[in-house]
């Protein structure tokens, strides 16, 4: 076969497996879609947060608009610290109320805030103090029991 | 005395395994060595990814279509169950991207390229064809091995990528055209579901670590080969078996190093 054959031939290959790796970085893994423009922190402290994980979604209205960036125990409060990059472009009340948040039944969670009314706007590095933790079937089904049991008691 | 012949038996194999392994070794770093030619002349390198590269694609991209189409027919059974049929995007993806592109076209790759590379050397070196070399001061090590193994580790990472990318074509195919999951959650929850770094970046590092692997074993099989008819046809069937062990041990290895925290 002669050089220049060969050459094309290679040359092909070669740019084949470069689309094939650009196509799996950017169809299936989304590099650079989804990433925050200035993003700023904020925390946020919790009885539980579930199986919340980090790189989960924070969202609000059902929009995406930042990701949770880490998520610690605070030894001080016993609570779970989470902290949250947000989108620069969006900014929220100081009043906000984060909650974490279950899509589907079964799947994944997320934190949902729904903001408030003060005019004052959350600055990078606050705290979101209005919080709900994440719901545990099991705490819903004992408490439905003792309803039930305490119904049961009266006469 | 029978046990101690046992004993004798076995002693004997460790340390010719252990032997072969340093033989190995040394061999690799001597390649290393020499492998300035496979660069500064590196047409005869592109030779190699010619033979390796080019004409295993389509072993390659057949069967990455055909198993990401199997994926996600036997994925959908199950995910459907559970009412979570968009999340077939994910299942294709993830177990084609960590795993079974690198592993199967590693496979692949041993059983396609690798044993043609070791009959290749083996024949030469049966046909006298390397000591010739050597008589006219050229080294073979230089000439002959190095343009094959560097060959196939550059060839080996863009068939695995080739692999998954097909493979999820195929699950696409087979996924949104033909059963009929929504289009959007199958490429959203996809995107949102596999790290670039983690996932992709982890493949590729694995796909090069089997290319590093079998290019290493088959052209080590094929120098080392007994110079006879039937000496090369066993150097041969060790390249296939070795390389197909030393994957799936590499794999276990990389994978408990990699995916461990997740």
């Amino acid at each position: 076969m002669s050089r220049t054959t060969l050459d094309a031939w290679v040359g092909v290959f070669v740019t084949m497996g470069v689309v094939a790796l650009v196509f799996l970085a950017l169809k299936v893994g989304n590099l650079g879609g989804s990433t925050l423009s200035n993003p700023y922190k904020l925390t946020a402290e919790f009885d539980n947060v579930g199986t919340l994980k980090v790189r989960g979604a924070v969202k609000s209205s059902g929009v995406v608009v930042g990701r949770v960036s880490d998520i610690e125990f605070d030894p001080k409060t016993y609570m779970a610290k989470v902290t949250l990059n947000i989108d620069g472009r969006y900014k929220f009340p100081k009043d906000t109320f984060a909650k974490i948040l279950t899509s589907g039944l079964l799947g994944e969670q997320y934190i949902g805030l729904s903001p408030g009314g003060d005019d004052q706007m959350l600055a990078s590095g606050d705290t979101i103090a209005r919080t709900q933790s994440a719901v545990v079937i099991e705490e819903l089904i004992s408490q439905f029991m003792f309803n039930k049991a305490s119904e049961g008691a009266k006469p | 005395m029978p046990l101690a012949d046992l004993f004798q038996a076995i002693g004997r194999r460790v340390n010719n395994g252990i032997w072969r392994l340093g033989y190995a070794a040394r061999f690799f770093l001597t390649m290393l060595g020499r492998s300035g030619i496979a660069f500064s002349r590196f047409s005869l390198t592109v030779k190699e990814i010619y033979f390796t590269g080019v004409l295993s694609l389509i072993v390659i991209v057949v069967s990455g279509l055909f198993v990401g189409m199997v994926l996600a027919l036997q994925g959908y059974n199950t995910l459907q169950r559970y009412g979570s049929s968009e999340a077939l995007g994910v299942l294709v993806a993830l177990s084609l991207v960590r795993e079974l592109g690198p592993v199967v076209s590693g496979l692949l790759f041993a059983s396609r390229a690798g044993s043609a590379v070791t009959a290749e050397i083996g024949l030469m070196k049966a046909t006298e064809q390397l000591s010739a070399m050597e008589m006219m001061a050229v080294n073979p090590i230089a000439r002959v091995v190095a343009p094959r193994f560097w060959g196939g580790v550059i060839a080996m990472p863009l068939l695995a990528a080739l692999f998954s990318a097909t493979g999820i074509l195929g699950g696409y195919l087979i996924g949104v055209i033909l059963i009929g999951v929504d289009e959007g959650a199958f490429w959203s929850q996809m995107q949102s579901m596999v790290d670039f770094r983690e996932d992709i970046v982890n493949g590729v590092i694995k796909s090069l670590v089997f290319g590093v692997l079998v290019s290493l074993i088959a052209v080590f099989e094929g120098y080392d080969a007994v110079p006879t008819a039937e000496g090369v046809s066993n150097a041969t069937t060790r390249t296939v078996v070795t390389s197909s062990l030393v994957i799936l041990f590499a794999d276990f290895i990389l994978t408990a190093l990699m995916f461990r925290g997740s």
